[in-house]
């Protein structure tokens, strides 16, 4: 009975943030009615808890309660705070698109510094600007998760960017979400198209104005990346501390084409990185790694799902969490090898180190294979730091801190090394450092 | 009769013609060594003689004591005789050597419906030949080739030729991966079974084989044929001046 | 004995159209009226001349049944079980009391003579071979309680375990002569409100057998219970209650068969091990339920309740299951880890093949400082089955020093079958270290190809490098059962030789 008046209780609150929003969401006719479908999606389901397995150790309703309200309009004073946010953010050379509360701001974007044969559109001048049902098709869900289908409900804006055929980007595209409010809800949207043999990287970070606090983000971006066509995806989420991440990606690989992908999180409360990658082309290959640094009372959410959907595919990942105070890690990660995916190479190390006695990890990976012609594996291990590595150290001259942070470096190495572009991973590793940094 | 008789052999692997056309004929007692470039079809003979899946032979045939081998399953050659040291011999864990030997051994007698090795006729057999080849005890309680070094698994290889007592060898680059040390107790265990009722065929990239084991007819196998058969004195040659000189000689 | 004819037998075996055990006896039963109700549960209370209170205890988890809702799993399907088609209690008709073994229905002991399972026991001195590399029969025993249908038909050794102060009697009996043993642990590992099988069990199970080791005594023989459902449309209801008194051993035997029918059987079990201060139990399943034909028809539902407490310090429970059979097996031995320094382990080797869907696993609840588990599962999917391994590591806040290694292998044969792994690791403390792995592969054909170049046909490779994959679970079980899973996998020269 009382799970019935929680369910219907998180009902309510999105309700009206729903029927709140209404005029605010860009597109009509059959984005409409897109749109009102996958929120039907969602009212059915609510928000995801503990007794849906996918969401199992990140029980939504427990943890944050219910849906903020949709963010307001930045108003000039809100981009200019936003743009200190992103400056401080920004990687060299990267070509910067930037959202502010969940809407493109074109004024501290860097559109003008595009690179020939890239095409970068927001998603709400595409949704606005024509009521193809193709269009519509970039606000669909495809899958069953809630926050995917709400994603898709309330999705204000996002960057449509395509790469055309043969293009090789010299400089990375940063795309930066800041936000600026406080209890309110983001929600962005982004597509991602490589063509035939194209290469991108592509960096995502996640950051906010001084004093914005409590706001919930809810991101999806789904890429395409075509045959032979190559493309670095890393994601950093650093948002305030008592803020909510919960971000989707959807990325389909094809035939011979590659994917990196990096996630790091090192702030928020909550947060949650779900990545669905489909190996959909023969001969693609994936590396997906990532680190979490969690600390306080957070939470830090990794759930991946490689699906091998054809033969002769390659997936290899590495995930490192290191949890102090009383952290929560979890880390999701599927391997699927679909009938008939022969040659399937698959293999997952996921690894939790754990600072403090109060910390908490909670590792599930998991195999589903269906054919048998595969190399398939999985590792999980989660500990302390190792005492004799620690006393070595100290013995040879290191504080207690100092030798810590020395063997959760070369811990978080494991993963961060995987980061093909060096200033990238330059930039990841510094990241770390200053995680590292605070602990002292 | 000759032992082993290949007419006009033609063997393709998805679409890919890999023997020619070849023939061989091969009589009790001799030792024939088949040389040869890399793909020129050595190791692919080896295997479609003693049966692996996968290969089409579109023409020809493979008598073997004048039986038809090509119509025999792998495990029926095997009973009649026909043996392939490989170049990779495979790793099975859990399954001990010993356990190994005795498990294909009795296959085989029973095959030819013999009697089966008593347990303690087994274990003195299988020690003796050990012994020979220098493989220590402890070895053969150990997982089938599992975290044998590359001389151990050829060692093993011979351990399992001279138990079986075939009467057709096929020695697959045996060499390949051995020190002089071990090659020369391999070559050493091959020549210990050298007899007149059995024929061997060893497979090599290179002379220094045949200094330890010589050769009654060296070929000379080019693009799915043999090109040119002699004496031993052909290795000399061929080491002397290459394989260019038979790529087109038919 | 040989390797080779062993491991054709295995490969003949696992080929589900074979299965041996799927003769039916004739006799006469009595049954209580099909389907479910508080009669129902009285009837077999008062078939069984139980005190009120197990009545009392069995009404309550009957009536906290009525308000459950049947569990929907993951990977597991299966048309919908209607409850009132069962009988929930099948009972050879007996002429009289038994007062020994030689009174039992004849057909009866036949059946088990089929089995292979003596009940007599000068064929148990005679009969038993012991595995390659064992010692003499001579001097192991085996003592035997059958479970046919819903009832206890025979215990074999009972002066014998009586003079060491072991009782080991079906559960029946025990709950009439030790009522205050029942009354202390039954349910308390297993709860009746625990799962909807498990109160299904506590409202209705019929028989099952009952161990008490008392404080310091080694049990001096193996325990073995040898479980028969005979009767069509019948649910086996069985429940077990293991109890290691302060710094004893006890070794535990199960072994399950069940004639070859079109209609699927409920299996629903419950077992409760509990172990007190320096005790251990090690308890081993061979479990051959008729597996069904195959296209899928037919064969045992075997929902089964498996857990073990380790209550007292530095005290163990071992866990080793062979799993052939049953068309849909749902069981997760389990040990609760709540002694400080005690240790669980789980070996488990899950053979599936046809539409056999195994859904097995284990979980290991650390509670107690420095408590330790091991798990080491090997899965074998041929056919159109689906093998998953389940399986939960988890160690409290207050678990210091728990430690945990899991090693997962899955090994597929065909393209039509699926194996998963499905693991929960979860550390809520820092210093436990937890390791758990996990592969998947096939027989590569260079293996297969290796082998039947050195004469063995491909069945018998198959079946040599089966063994090779199980042996360091096969390893785990006991001598005496060593012989049953041989003839069940063929353990082929391991162990014999060298």
């Amino acid at each position: 009975m009382k799970q019935i008046a929680a369910k219907a209780a998180a009902g309510r609150a999105i309700d009206n943030v729903f029927a709140a929003a209404h005029g605010r969401l860009p597109g009509s006719g059959p984005v409409a009615h897109i749109r009102a479908r996958a929120f039907e999606a969602y009212e059915r389901a609510g928000l995801p808890h503990r007794r849906i397995e996918a969401w199992r150790y990140t029980d939504l309703r427990a943890l944050i309660g219910a849906v903020l309200p949709l963010a307001p309009q930045p108003d000039a004073v809100a981009l200019v705070r936003a743009a200190a946010s992103v400056k401080q953010a920004a990687v060299d050379q990267a070509v910067k698109l930037v959202l502010v509360d969940g809407i493109f701001a074109p004024e501290l974007s860097d559109v003008g510094r595009l690179e020939n044969g890239v095409d970068v559109r927001s998603l709400r001048e595409v949704l606005e600007n024509s009521t193809d049902s193709a269009i519509a098709s970039l606000v669909l869900s495809t899958t069953t998760d809630a926050m995917i289908s709400l994603n898709a409900a309330m999705a204000t804006d996002g960057l449509v960017i395509t790469i055309a055929e043969g293009k090789a980007l010299k400089r990375p595209i940063q795309i930066v979400h800041v936000a600026t409010g406080s209890l309110a809800s983001n929600f962005t949207r982004s597509y991602l198209q490589l063509g035939h043999g194209a290469y991108a990287a592509v960096l995502e970070s996640f950051v906010s104005t001084e004093g914005a606090s409590g706001y919930q983000i809810n991101d999806a971006t789904i890429a395409l990346v075509g045959d032979e066509a190559s493309l670095s995806h890393i994601r950093l989420a650093a948002d305030a501390a008592d803020a909510v991440n919960i971000s989707s990606g959807i990325i389909a690989v094809g035939a011979r084409a590659k994917l990196d992908l990096f996630s790091m999180t090192c702030g928020g409360s909550v947060s949650r990185y779900q990545g669905f990658v489909t190996l959909a082309g023969e001969g693609s290959k994936l590396s997906a790694n990532g680190v979490n640094l969690i600390r306080h009372k957070q939470h830090v959410d990794t759930t991946i799902v490689v699906d091998h959907a054809v033969p002769h595919c390659t997936s290899g990942e590495k995930f490192r969490a290191v949890i102090d105070d009383c952290g929560c890690s979890v880390f999701q990660g599927r391997i699927v090898v679909r009938p008939g995916a022969q040659k399937t190479d698959a293999t997952l190390t996921t690894r939790a180190l754990l600072l403090s006695d109060e910390a908490e990890a909670d590792n599930k990976p998991e195999l589903e294979i269906l054919a048998d012609d595969v190399t398939c594996g999985h590792g999980s291990t989660s500990g302390a730091l190792d005492g004799t590595l620690v006393f070595y150290l100290r013995a040879r001259g290191l504080s207690e801190k100092d030798a810590q942070a020395l063997l959760i470096r070369a811990f978080l190495g494991e993963a961060i090394e995987e980061i093909a572009t060096e200033n990238l991973r330059d930039f990841v590793t510094a990241q770390a450092e200053h995680w590292l940094q605070a602990r002292r | 009769m000759a032992l082993l008789e290949v007419r006009d052999l033609h063997v393709g692997i998805e679409d890919c013609e890999i023997l020619r056309g070849l023939d061989l004929t091969v009589n009790a007692g001799e030792v024939h060594a088949i040389m040869g470039p890399n793909g020129s079809g050595k190791s692919t003979l080896s295997r479609v003689i003693s049966g692996k899946p996968g290969y089409q032979v579109s023409a020809g045939q493979i008598l073997f004591k004048d039986e038809d081998l090509l119509a025999m399953e792998a495990d029926e050659r095997a009973a009649k005789g026909v043996f392939l040291a490989f170049q990779y011999p495979v790793e099975i864990p859990g399954v001990t050597t010993m356990n190994f030997l005795r498990a294909a051994l009795n296959a085989q007698r029973k095959a030819r419906a013999q009697m089966e090795f008593s347990t303690p006729d087994f274990m003195k057999r299988v020690r003796e030949v050990a012994k020979s080849l220098n493989i220590p005890q402890g070895m053969l309680k150990r997982g089938l080739n599992v975290g044998y070094s590359g001389g151990e698994k050829k060692r093993n290889e011979i351990l399992q030729m001279a138990l079986f007592e075939p009467s057709l060898c096929i020695l697959d680059e045996i060499d390949s991966g051995l020190d002089i040390d071990a090659l020369r107790i391999v070559a050493g265990g091959i020549n210990a079974l050298r007899s007149p009722e059995r024929a061997m065929i060893v497979i090599t990239h290179y002379r220094r084989l045949l200094d330890h084991i010589v050769p009654d007819v060296v070929h000379v196998m080019s693009k799915g044929q043999v090109r040119k058969s002699g004496g031993k004195e052909l290795a000399l040659e061929l080491e002397a001046r290459g394989y260019a000189q038979f790529e087109d000689a038919a | 004995m040989v390797a080779v004819p062993e491991t054709v037998e295995r490969v003949r075996r696992i080929d589900v159209d074979q299965y041996r055990y799927g003769f039916e006896t004739l006799i006469e039963s009595d049954k209580a009226p099909k389907g479910l109700s508080e009669d129902t549960v009285r009837f077999i209370s008062a078939k069984k001349n139980e005190p009120a209170w197990m009545l009392e205890w069995r009404l309550e988890a009957y009536r906290r049944w009525l308000t459950m809702t049947e569990p929907t799993w993951a990977r597991v399907n299966y048309p919908k079980i209607d409850y009132q088609d069962i009988y929930y209690y099948a009972a050879p008709k007996p002429k009289k009391t038994l007062s020994s073994i030689d009174e039992i229905d004849p057909e009866i002991l036949k059946t088990y003579e089929k089995l292979g399972i003596p009940l007599r026991e000068v064929a148990i001195l005679e009969g038993v071979e012991p595995p390659p590399g064992g010692e003499p029969s001579a001097n192991r025993k085996i003592a035997v309680d059958a479970v046919f249908d819903s009832v206890s038909v025979a215990t074999t050794f009972q002066k014998e375990l009586k003079a060491a102060g072991v009782i080991f009697m079906p559960i029946s009996e025990a709950i009439r002569e030790h009522p205050e043993l029942v009354q202390k642990y039954l349910g308390t590992v297993v709860p009746t409100s625990d799962n909807y099988f498990a109160t299904l069990n506590s409202a209705v199970f019929s028989d099952g057998s009952f161990v008490y080791v008392p404080p310091g005594v080694r049990c001096p023989m193996e325990l073995s219970t040898y479980f028969r459902i005979n009767e069509r449309n019948t649910g086996q209801f069985e429940r077990t209650l293991i109890i290691a008194d302060k710094g004893s051993y006890v070794s535990y035997l199960e072994g399950c068969t069940a004639p070859q029918r079109d209609e699927n059987q409920l299996h629903a079990a419950v077992v409760e091990l509990v172990t007190l201060d320096d005790a251990e139990i090690k308890y081993s399943t061979v479990q051959n339920w008729y597996p069904g034909n195959s296209e899928g028809k037919g064969g045992i539902y075997n929902f089964v309740t498996k857990r073990g407490d380790c209550r007292g310090r530095n005290s163990k429970i071992s866990w080793t299951q062979v799993e052939t059979g049953s068309a849909i097996t749902w069981k997760y031995p389990s040990c609760i880890l709540r002694g400080d320094n005690s240790s669980g382990e789980f070996y488990s080797i899950a053979i599936s093949n046809g539409f056999q869907q195994v859904d097995s696993g284990t979980k290991m609840i650390h509670l107690g400082k420095n408590t330790s588990s091991r798990i080491i599962s090997k899965g074998i999917a041929a056919g159109k089955s689906q093998n998953t391994y389940r399986g939960l590591v988890s160690a409290h806040r207050k678990a210091t020093g728990a430690r945990n290694y899991t090693a997962c292998d899955s090994l597929l044969i065909g393209d039509k079958c699926g194996a998963h792994t499905v693991p929960y690791v979860e550390a809520k403390n820092f210093s436990a270290t937890f390791e758990h792995e996990a592969t998947t592969s096939k027989i590569s054909e260079d293996v297969l190809f290796y082998c039947i170049q050195r004469g063995l046909s491909q069945e018998e490779a198959v079946g040599l490098v089966v063994n090779g994959f199980a042996k360091d679970v096969l390893q785990k079980l006991p001598m005496e059962f060593a012989v049953e899973a041989q003839k069940l996998i063929s353990i082929s020269l391991e162990g014999s030789v060298g």
